[in-house]
């Protein structure tokens, strides 16, 4: 597992669209191919990325306007995956990430909620979530823990 | 976004042939699903057994299909890879669906 221990960084960038979250997560894993994850972590990694990708695709560059692009800086330290993920979209809702609140499932079945998983999603499985607009640009950081094997 | 069903004495089972449901096909996965299970009267079960990624457009669309076939009748899931079951139990959506670890399991049980 000594792959693991490496650090190392890389860069993606895609166009959003409606593909865009599939796209930029094939190019992650390739990325990953090095770090030998098992299954858990890869699928932690990939419902976080998901998520976040689907957020920007749907929020900052809403359908109809110009396609933006979407820029995944990703890199490898002792306490896990660091990810930044830029766009150059519209800001977050009163420039906060919201805080992702558990969906209230006792309730009837036409009440229950088809939507607003995704914010909880991500702040329950990634760590250090900070969200800054920088001038024209939204900057998402967040870490995924990944367990390490030492030898 | 294919799905394909074959039909079980009142039931019907419908199989997801494709690796995910996730934002890109979640419209079409909902609006397939009204076709197959308003061609049906009973209850359904849901074959995952090919789907290894469900994000949570995908977890919505299957709540909608769910809430599309009406309280008398029940929408279950079986064959869910473990990142799929995390994602139902995560949100706590695994309390809402009846879920199995495989198809056999899923039809072995009667009140389904």
């Amino acid at each position: 597992m000594t792959h693991k221990n490496k650090n190392f960084s890389f860069q993606i960038g895609v166009v959003s669209g409606p593909l865009a979250a599939r796209e930029a997560l094939a190019e992650i894993f390739v990325a990953l191919e090095p770090m030998s994850l098992d299954v858990e972590e890869l699928g932690t990694i990939e419902l976080v990325m998901a998520e976040t990708l689907n957020n920007i695709v749907e929020h900052a560059y809403p359908a109809g306007s110009h396609p933006g692009r979407i820029e995944i800086f990703g890199e490898s330290k002792a306490d896990g995956l660091h990810f930044r993920v830029e766009d150059n979209g519209l800001t977050m809702p009163d420039g906060h990430a919201p805080i992702g609140i558990a969906a209230d499932l006792d309730v009837d079945l036409m009440d229950l909620p088809e939507g607003g998983f995704g914010w909880f999603l991500i702040r329950d499985l990634a760590k250090d979530v900070a969200y800054e607009r920088l001038g024209e640009k939204n900057v998402l950081n967040l870490r995924v823990a990944i367990t390490r094997n030492e030898p | 976004m294919n799905l394909t069903s074959t039909t079980d004495g009142t039931r019907r089972i419908v199989t997801v042939n494709e690796s995910r449901i996730d934002a890109a096909v979640a419209l079409s996965f909902k609006e397939l699903m009204r076709v197959e299970t308003d061609e049906a009267t009973g209850n359904v079960i849901l074959n995952l057994e090919q789907v290894q990624f469900v994000d949570s457009s995908g977890l919505g669309a299957i709540v909608a299909s769910m809430k599309m076939m009406g309280s008398s009748r029940t929408l279950a899931l079986a064959g869910l890879t473990p990142t799929v079951e995390k994602v139902f139990r995560l949100t706590r959506m695994d309390s809402v669906f009846p879920m199995f670890t495989s198809m056999e399991d899923a039809l072995a049980d009667t009140s389904i």
